[in-house]
């Protein structure tokens, strides 16, 4: 199992369970993290899965921050893009994810 | 009062699910009626991407969203089912034995022995950004959609956004406008190739301006719009308007039918996978708007709900008679249908 904590816009911290394989938006899915809304189940095509990774993991883990050209387009869709801004449903689930944080922009759509 | 109308099934959701379930519950003989809050059958398929290839329809190699719903629309003509668009769904009462009664927001009333509750996504609107100011500006002078181009003539308009809609009424609102600036995160646009072409002709003659940026805030006085704020690398800046166009796309939010009291799991319906009914009995939630163990929101997962919906329905509807296991091929009430 690997951890994963998704911090709301009013700062409460929502820790997780993750299994390796699985994406960031489906472990929030699975726990009904609020403000995750995933509308299109994970397939990269409604951008209301944003998240902002913290800080000190986009250093941690290599290519955490890489977006794909579709995820990239997606983007566009969600508000407030940042350096950090991923689409959850991008993101796999792996063992040195444990701990993992990202931040739960303060809507979705 | 206004004669209510009558059917054995109500289907809420005129999407690919929706449409499919008038076909399933025809071939069982149950007649439907579908209701829609848009004004066309297709639901996600034809507002989200009605020119995109799907492909994995079985056996439809590669089909358009939009061509999908019309195949789907054709399938169920011979059970001649009635359509209720520009509907909005809005309360449920009854029970199984007594029969239900769907409201809608326009007063319209629709009773049925059975509900299939088909509405996907939910209702599909333009996503707006989480802009304290928005709703004193929204309708007045900042707007999701265009119903009346001649309104911005002579105006300072912002568009923003990077896929076809922003693109498309750029090109279109630039030449009678006081100016027009496209505000948008990236160098990179998603919409078309050759729209993204006229829109650099048009900044290169300066027909229109392009400026890189995130929108930040409104300002302006009762609804009137002075100035869109935008962000770009740390940057502040203004850019003076009376009108303001924001293209985010579309999303869906379950809405009422979140309080019909049927069992959620967040903003979908929870159903058993036998006969994909709700924790009311007599309530069916088919396609997108359901969830249950292994659920994919795919279309062909839709179809398979459908299909097991219907040999429970038929069962409420026609309580007493024997219901026979029929494939279409031999379907006597199909048949009869199709000679008509
Ligand atoms: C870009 C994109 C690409 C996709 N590609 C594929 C693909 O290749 N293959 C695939 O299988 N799937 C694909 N999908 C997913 C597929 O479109 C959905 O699974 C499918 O549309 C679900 O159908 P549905 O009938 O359940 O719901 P929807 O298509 O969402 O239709 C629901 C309908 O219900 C209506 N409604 C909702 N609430 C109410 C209410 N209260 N009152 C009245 N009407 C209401 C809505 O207006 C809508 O018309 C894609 C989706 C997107 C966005
Ligand atoms: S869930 Fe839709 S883009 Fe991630």
């Amino acid at each position: 199992m690997v951890k994963i904590i998704f911090i709301d816009p009013q700062e409460v911290r929502h820790e997780v369970e993750a299994e390796e394989g699985m994406t960031v938006m489906e472990a929030a899915v699975q726990h009904m993290v609020p403000g995750i809304d995933a509308d299109c189940g994970g397939a990269c095509a409604c951008a209301t899965c944003h998240v902002y990774v913290a800080p000190e993991w986009a250093e941690k883990i290599a290519g955490i921050l890489e977006r794909s050209e579709t995820e990239e387009d997606m983007l566009d869709f969600a508000f407030d893009v940042r350096e950090n801004s991923r689409l959850s449903c991008q993101i796999k689930v792996e063992a040195a994810m444990d701990g993992l944080t990202v931040r739960v922009p303060e809507q979705q759509g | 009062m206004a004669a209510r109308p009558d059917s054995e099934a109500l289907i809420v959701g005129a999407g690919p699910v929706g449409l499919f379930s008038v076909f399933e519950l025809g071939m069982a003989g149950v007649a439907a009626r579908v209701a829609d809050i848009l004004p066309r059958a297709g639901g996600q398929c034809v507002e989200l991407y009605p020119d995109k290839p799907i492909y994995d329809i079985p056996a439809i190699p590669e089909i358009s969203g939009g061509a999908l719903a019309e195949r789907l629309l054709a399938q169920a003509a011979p059970f001649d089912p009635q359509f209720h668009f520009n509907e909005a769904a809005q309360t449920l009462s009854g029970d199984v034995e007594n029969g239900f009664v769907v409201g809608f927001a326009s007063g319209l009333e629709v009773a049925a022995k059975v509900v299939v509750v088909a509405a996907g996504g939910g209702l599909i609107a333009p996503k707006k950004p989480p802009l304290k100011e928005l709703p004193a500006f929204e309708d007045k002078s900042v707007f999701f959609a265009v119903r009346d181009p001649e309104l911005f003539n002579g105006q300072r308009i912002v568009v923003v956004g990077g896929g076809d809609s922003a693109l498309d009424w750029a090109i279109e609102l630039a030449p009678q406008a006081a100016s027009l600036t496209l505000l948008h995160r990236r160098e990179e646009f998603r919409a078309a190739a050759a729209s993204v072409a006229k829109m650099r002709a048009m900044v290169e003659a300066g027909a229109m301006d392009f400026r890189l940026g995130q929108i930040r805030g409104l300002k302006g006085e009762n609804g009137r719009l002075d100035a869109v704020v935008a962000a770009h690398g740390g940057e502040t800046f203004e850019i003076a308007a009376d009108a303001c166009l924001m293209f985010f796309g579309l999303a869906g939010r379950i809405g009422p039918i979140a309080d019909w009291g049927l069992k959620m799991k967040g903003p979908l319906i929870e159903v058993d996978t036998a006969a994909f009914e709700t924790s009311r009995p007599g309530v069916f939630a088919i396609g997108d708007v359901c969830t249950y163990p292994g659920k994919l929101k795919l279309i062909l997962s839709g179809f398979h709900e459908a299909a097991l919906m219907a040999r429970k329905a038929v069962r409420y509807v026609r309580p007493g008679e024997h219901h026979r296991f029929e494939h279409s091929t031999s379907s006597a009430i199909l048949h009869e249908k199709l000679r008509r």
